[in-house]
């Protein structure tokens, strides 16, 4: 990690941005008809890069680790929270169409009704923080497993259980390539 | 026609016969599709994640942007009770590198449309319109606002989004990011079902 200084960081976050949000819509994932596809499991598009970013990524981010160059960044396992918060997450992708990354991506494009959508996630955002104390207390206690990853929950040495899974997502990959029409 | 023949119909369009789009228009795979090969744009989407972990010490993901905004928001109208919020007091809302990711995605999508002549300008999208008519727009910005507020409240609740958990999180081998992104499709996939196929 290097050190830079706060305005330095934005700067790079800017830049960051930008490339994630060419690469977004270069993939065209930022299209309403390529998300809904995917949700209507007629379009892989969104599966194969997410996919191929993962595989890429953790190629990458555990050789970096390797050789002590970056810190890991392992969000918390909470069963409760991340099963309704996804749940309630995968209906709103489907009545938006568009998540928060591809939706900044859409406006990006010109898809005004993504506007809509974003309004909407600033108010549901700010109503999250009026329950914020109430679910710390609760829903985020139930299940809560700390920074829990698959091969401790195997458990099974990290860089083994890479040898195994890498080359199933990769597998997975190439079933989704010939089996999906795009 | 027979079913032999409407399963040749199905597969001369490319459609598997088991997802044959319910009315004209509604078809995903009639629209144009990505610029770029999905897999290259992931691999170097891999990439920029490495890159931002060992530059800015931080994993891609775009949702808590959009918290911090609404803060800001929240303390121009009543600041007092935006900073007495449990989330507020443990992520106060400022102008952080998250936003800026998210500020720097608008731009970058803009510059890849209008490089590659894909600028949309449209307040319906074609299969949305296809589905619920051309007249269906105060309809389509209610379900993106509805679609919103479940996101971004399911998103906090999850701890993050299609990037934090979905790339970011899964990446790492986080168990909850794997289990929130297949609750993420789970709950897209029948809301899109009923939306589209019913």
């Amino acid at each position: 990690m290097k050190k830079m200084s706060l305005p330095n960081q934005l700067l790079l976050g800017l830049l960051f941005g930008v490339i994630f949000g060419f690469l977004l819509q270069k993939g065209g994932v930022a299209k309403y008809h390529v998300l809904l596809g995917s949700l209507l499991l007629e379009d892989f598009t969104v599966m194969k890069v997410m996919l191929t970013a993962i595989i890429v990524g953790s190629v990458g981010i555990f050789s970096l680790h390797a050789f002590n160059l970056v810190k890991l960044d392992i969000k918390p396992t909470r069963y409760a929270a991340n099963i309704i918060g996804g749940l309630v997450f995968g209906v709103g992708f489907g009545l938006l169409g568009y998540c928060p990354g591809t939706g900044a991506a859409a406006l990006g494009q010109g898809n005004w009704d993504v506007v809509g959508g974003i309004v909407g996630l600033l108010l549901g955002s700010y109503l999250f923080a009026e329950f914020s104390k109430v679910f710390s207390k609760t829903i985020n206690k139930w299940g809560d497993r700390g920074q829990l990853t698959l091969p401790e929950l195997i458990p099974m040495e990290r860089t083994k259980f890479l040898l195994i899974w890498l080359p199933l997502l990769t597998v997975s990959l190439f079933a989704i390539h010939w089996i999906a029409v795009r | 026609m027979t079913p032999y023949q409407l399963m040749d119909a199905a597969l001369m369009f490319g459609v598997p016969s088991f997802a044959v789009a319910a009315q004209p228009g509604t078809d995903p795979l009639a629209y144009a599709g990505p610029a770029w090969s999905p897999y290259i744009v992931g691999a170097l989407i891999g990439l920029l994640s490495m890159a931002t972990f060992y530059f800015s010490a931080k994993a891609l993901g775009a949702s808590s942007a959009y918290a911090a905004l609404a803060g800001m928001l929240g303390r121009v109208v009543a600041p007092k009770h935006t900073d007495s919020l449990k989330y507020y007091q443990d992520h106060p809302p400022i102008v952080d590198w998250g936003l800026m990711l998210v500020a720097g995605t608008v731009v970058g999508a803009f510059l890849a449309a209008w490089q590659g002549n894909e600028l949309t300008n449209e307040w319906l999208p074609s299969m949305w319109a296809a589905r619920f008519g051309d007249d269906s727009l105060p309809l389509r910005l209610t379900a993106a606002l509805m679609g919103g507020i479940c996101m971004a409240f399911g998103a906090r609740l999850a701890g993050g989004c299609t990037s934090g958990h979905g790339i970011s999180g899964t990446l790492q081998l986080s168990v909850g990011s794997w289990i929130a992104v297949i609750c993420f499709f789970i709950g897209g996939i029948v809301t899109a079902m009923l939306m589209y196929r019913v």
